[in-house]
This record gives structure tokens, sequence and C-alpha cells, in this order.
């Protein structure tokens, strides 16, 4: 007799969490975000956003009348605690869909997870393998390294300048963006004239710029998260270099002006919009969406809103409009994701499809320059 | 060309390789003073910076009054952390030390990022940051401020150790405990000290590094290994020898990521580290000691 209870307990609980999602009269979200360890940096700006923008959609009555519910897990940027975690999620809390994880690593982790237990999963980290393939349960928010390459590629062509030093930190970030470096030169028609790498906690890479003012490069571009690019900043102001520098999206917040100091002075990168919004013509269809987040963010936090709490500000809405267009369930919620057109959030302007789970182009990118200790626009 | 490369692969170097020293010296006193190394060390380092920085932005002090506050308070943090976790020690055995100074440096990282976030911080420099060019190659002010605190440190050190009452009393200790102790020297006691001084060393090489290498709760690990790298190429001696063992590694350091490739820039170190161990476990310029029986 006990037994069959509990085989009838498995299967309640098993068509529990495969049809009526929220029979409760809550809708689950489930976020997993690094909020601690070494990529807390994207973890906790995600986590704080989220729980705001849930927070707000709440206030303003739910979707559809239904109240928003969000379950966080701080996986402490590990892959393993993510896939328990995301497990977890999945079993005993009955989840809608995911949000997260932060970093490539853990996203690529629990996607099998995603796949197998068909839970939509919004993840906000950039590695261009999370949506490519395309897997069927997987979307992703956060701006591919590919279309960052691409901006500042662009610019140099335009500038006839073709012979490039790269410098990249020997961790996630670093190597994908030095695959997609080397990958896209040859499309500008740039040659990597000296290819070097730096370790995450290094603080000094003057061996390495001596190396590259050796070389006869028209431009450095370095690719890594604070602090490093700050450090390479004085180094090459301390060499004396004058090759002109560029960074990569990893470090476009006010942190960088702040750590670099008058040595960040000049260098180009490519960033998302958040950190120029109110230099942004009024012509933009981010603009409204841009300046509504960061205002918020700071009235909350008493701080500057970034891209990494950006990149959940957008899964959460577009998991919102999903669920406003009639997805009730798991699988209705990710057919809806799928019909995402021209979502103008955070991030870019998202339109997914059956094949494209990334959903941004160039756009997306601004190039941005230190002027004054402040941002500008490179027209 | 190629020379000025070099030149400045070896400036490079012995700027960092001095960092190396300075905190290779902690290592150094508390190991002889109580044969235990103190992995903890780095965690000073740490301090040094984010007190620095605490001290400066928070209330404001001007540089010259916040940098003694913040090495005041880093050797506070070394008395405590004696008195509370090395003194009570039923049974001090090595592995027990060490696994507590372990145990220490990751509760000190941890109340750090408590208090003052896991951000990144930057410290002004000292002397403005204008690049000093010598022979085509370039220094910062801050670089310099780095060499002459060491070679400060390393001259009082030395005045402490051989010409103070103190000091001589210490060198008694790390030669033999049980007969320091038999000629009326309070063991204890000069362990506490060994304590307080190697923390105000490494708060000190952690404040003038700051400035260059920017400062944040986790800097402590891996300045530390690089210390503890430096004093064992030094065979663990308080004086010049450590220095040297910094310098080396610093230099070599520097010289392998620009001339080999800087991907294996920390591998350097540990190759060193080891080679060492298994060569020449006293120390490049230590005198092998025979035990006696």
């Amino acid at each position: 007799m006990k037994k069959l209870i509990a085989v009838c307990g498995v299967v309640c609980v098993g068509l529990l969490s495969a049809t009526a999602v929220f029979a409760a009269g809550t809708i689950k979200i489930g976020g997993l975000f690094a909020v601690t360890g070494p990529a807390a940096f994207l973890g906790e700006p995600e986590r704080n956003t989220a729980k705001m923008v849930v927070e707000e959609i709440n206030k303003a009555g739910g979707v559809k009348g239904h109240k928003l519910e969000l379950v966080v897990y701080d996986t402490s940027g590990d892959a393993t605690k993510a896939v328990q975690l995301a497990t977890k999620l999945i079993r005993d809390d009955h989840v809608a869909a995911i949000i997260g994880p932060s970093t490539t690593g853990e996203s690529m982790a629990v996607i099998p997870v995603a796949e197998r237990e068909k839970v939509p999963l919004i993840s906000c980290s950039a590695g261009i393998k999370i949506t490519e393939p395309v897997k069927k349960w997987v979307f992703k928010t956060a701006q591919n390294d590919t279309l960052a390459v691409g901006k500042i590629y662009e610019y140099l062509q335009r500038h006839k300048q073709s012979k490039v030093a790269i410098l990249t930190v020997s961790d996630g970030f670093g190597a994908s963006g030095r695959e997609q470096l080397k990958a896209q030169a040859r499309k500008y028609g740039i040659t990597i004239v000296s290819d070097d790498t730096y370790g995450p906690k290094d603080t000094d890479m003057t061996a390495q710029l001596t190396r590259i003012r050796g070389s006869r490069a028209q431009a450095i571009i370095c690719w890594g998260t604070n602090p490093g690019p700050a450090v390479i900043a004085k180094n090459a102001r301390q060499l004396g270099l004058k090759t002109p520098l560029f960074m990569s999206h990893g470090v476009s917040s006010k942190r960088f002006i702040e750590l670099a100091g008058d040595a960040a002075e000049g260098i180009k990168l490519p960033s998302g919009k958040v950190i120029v919004a109110d230099l942004l013509p009024g012509s933009d269809r981010q603009k409204g969406a841009l300046t509504a987040f960061v205002k918020d963010y700071q009235k909350h936090y008493r701080a500057e809103g970034d891209h990494f709490g950006g990149h959940a500000w957008d899964a959460v809405m577009l998991l919102k409009n999903a669920i406003e267009r009639g997805g009730d369930t798991r699988a209705t919620i990710r057919d809806q994701l799928e019909r995402t057109r021209g979502f103008a959030g955070i991030g870019g302007t998202f339109s997914y499809s059956a094949q494209d789970h990334a959903g941004l182009n160039k756009d997306a990118f601004v190039l941005v320059e230190v002027k004054k200790r402040h941002w500008s626009i490179v027209k | 060309m190629q020379l000025e490369q070099i030149l400045q692969y070896s400036f490079s170097g012995l700027s960092t390789g001095a960092i190396y020293a300075l905190i290779g010296i902690g290592f150094s006193i508390i190991f002889n003073a109580t044969g235990i190394i103190n992995f903890a060390q780095g965690e000073f380092v740490m301090l040094g910076g984010m007190l620095t920085l605490f001290f400066l932005e928070l209330l404001h002090l001007p540089l010259w009054a916040a940098v003694p506050c913040a090495v005041a308070v880093s050797a506070l943090a070394g008395i405590l952390f004696e008195r509370l976790a090395i003194r009570p020690l039923r049974q001090p055995t090595p592995i027990n030390l060490v696994i507590i100074t372990i145990a220490g440096s990751i509760l000190i990282r941890g109340l750090a990022m408590l208090l003052w976030g896991k951000d990144t911080h930057a410290i002004p420099p000292f002397s403005g940051d204008e690049p000093i060019s010598i022979a085509g190659a370039t220094i910062l002010p801050q670089h310099i401020w780095i060499l002459t605190i060491t070679v400060l440190i390393i001259a009082v050190n030395k005045f402490f150790f051989y010409h103070t009452i103190s000091g001589k009393a210490m060198r008694a200790c790390s030669y033999n405990r049980r007969a320091a102790s038999l000629v009326g020297i309070d063991v204890r006691r000069m362990v506490l000290f060994s304590f307080i001084i190697s923390s105000m060393l490494g708060s000190l090489a952690g404040i003038i590094v700051a400035p260059l290498t920017m400062t944040a709760y986790d800097v402590g690990i891996m300045l530390g290994l690089k210390g503890f790298c430096a004093a064992i190429i030094g065979g663990m001696s308080s004086g010049i020898a450590t220095v040297v063992g910094g310098l080396i590694l610093g230099v070599l350091e520097s010289l392998g990521a620009g001339l080999i490739s800087s991907g294996y820039k920390d591998a350097i170190a540990f190759i060193i580290l080891l080679l060492i161990l298994f060569i020449r476990p006293q120390g490049l310029f230590g005198k092998a000691e025979s035990e006696r029986v």
C-alpha cells in the first residue's frame, strides 16, 4: 500500500511539473547567479536586478493576474553547484523557467539539464557556444563577443589599420575573445602581429607590452575584465606607448575609469548602450528601457546599473512578455520566447527565431571612448 | 632595440621582485622565531592596501596619516591572530600550525570581503605617475618608492636583529627555543613580536604596491605565494638572501614573460620553487645545517 502511495505521489509530482506550472496562482521563476566567488561582479548585479524587476512587475499587478515569485540560488561560479541547483529548481521548486547562470562554464554545464527536463533557460552569460548550435530550450541575453570583436575590427578597417597586437586574459572570457579575434581577422583584412596573454591576477604587464612595442602593431586590443585591463592601461602609459589601445566590453563600466585613472584617457571599447544611455539620440529604440533601468537601479541600490544587471533585466522581461503572449506551461513559454521580435531591452533589440537563440545584431554595441574620465560615443 | 627591451624587462622584474622580497621577509621572520610558515602573510599584504584605502576614502585622511594608521591596524590584526589562533594551540605541531594559518587567511579574506566588498580599488600613487625614462626603459615614481622602502626596511631589520636586545633575543629563540627560555627570554613574547613585525612588513608591502597593482580582498593569495617563493629561494633567512631571492624571482618572471611566453609567468615561479626544494632546500645561499642528535 505504502509503495502504491509513493508511486502515485511521484507520478503526481511528475505531472504537476510537466503541465500546470502556475496552479498555485504564482509563477515561479528560478534564478542561478554567481553572487559570491570570482564571478560575483556578474552575479551580484544580476540577482539585484532580477529581484528589482520582479518586485516591480508584481507591484504593477503581476503577469496576467499572476504574481511572479523569484527563487534565487547562489552558484558561487561553480559549474557543479550550478547543475545541482538547476535540478533543485526544476524538481523541488517547480519553476516555469530559469534565468542564468552568470558564466559560460556554468551555462554549458546546466544546458543538458534544461534540455533533458524541458525547461526554458535564459542564460546571462556571453559564450557563443551557449546558443550555437541552437538548443531547443536555451536562450541567452548577453551579447556574443563575436559582435564586440566585429565592432572593433570595423573601426580599424575604416581607419586603415591592419596590424594589431592582441593581449588576452588567460581565463574563459579571454580565451573566447582570443578565438574570435583570430577567427574574424581575415574577414576585415587584419593581421595579428603579436599574440600575448596575461594571468587574471597578474599585477604587472610591462613585459608583454614591451614585446608589443617591439612589434609593428598599429593597434593593441586587450581582452579581459577588471582589474587586468586597468593595469595594462597604466603600464602602457608608463612605457609611453603611443599605439591606440582597445579594450573589450568586459570593462565597460565606470569602475574601469576609476581604476585606470588618467591612463584610461583615449581608450576605445565596444560596449552595450547602458553606460551611454543619456548620450543616445532620442531615436534610439532602446533609450526608454535603458534610462528607466539605470534610474531604477540607482534608486534601489545606490549604484549605477550596469550591463550585467541588464542581462537579468532582459531575461525577466523576455519571460514576462512570453507569458503574457500566452505561455502557460514550460513548453508554451519556450515557444513564445522563440517568437520574440524586436524587443528593445538593455543588451540590445532582441529578435529570437528557430535558428537564432541569441537574438542580437551588431547594433547592440556602440564604440565608446574615454574622454575626460567620461564615456563618449565614437562616431 | 633588443637591449632596450631587456632593460625594460629587468626594471619591471626588479620592482615586482622587491615586492616579493618584502613579503618574503615577513615569512622568514615568523619562521625563524617560531618555526611556523605563516600562510596568512599574504592576507596582511591585502590588509595593508585595503586599510589604506579605507582611511583615505572613508575617513578622508591624508596619505601620510593613512599609511601609519593602516600599518598600526594591521599590526593589531597580527597580535589578535597570534593571541587567538596560534598561542592557544594545545599541540603546536607544524601541520596543525600550517592548517591554522591557512584557516586564518581564509577567515581574514572573508571578513575583508564582507567589510569592503568584492570590488577592486585603486590607490593614488605617492608622488604622481609621470614615467621616468632611464636609458630607453621607463619606471614610475612608485617603483622608486618601492625600491627605497625595501632597502630601508632591510637596513632597519638588520639593525634590529643584530643591535637591539629584543632583536638578539628573537634570534636566540630562532636558534634554540629551549636554551633561550633557560636564559630568561620570554619566548612567547618573542613569538608575538615576530607576528607584529611581519604583519607590519606585510601591510607596508601591500600599501606601497597598491598604487601600481590595485587592491582587492583577494590579492593576498598570489602575492603571498610569490613572497613564500622568494623566502624559499633565500633559504628562509630574514636578511639579504631573501631580498636577492625576491629580485631573482621577479626578474626571471619578467624575462620569461617577455622572451619566452607570457602564459608561463606564474609557472616560472613555481618551477623555481620546486627546483629549489628538490636541489637546494636550504636556499640558494644557505649552508646546509647538520642536525645534532
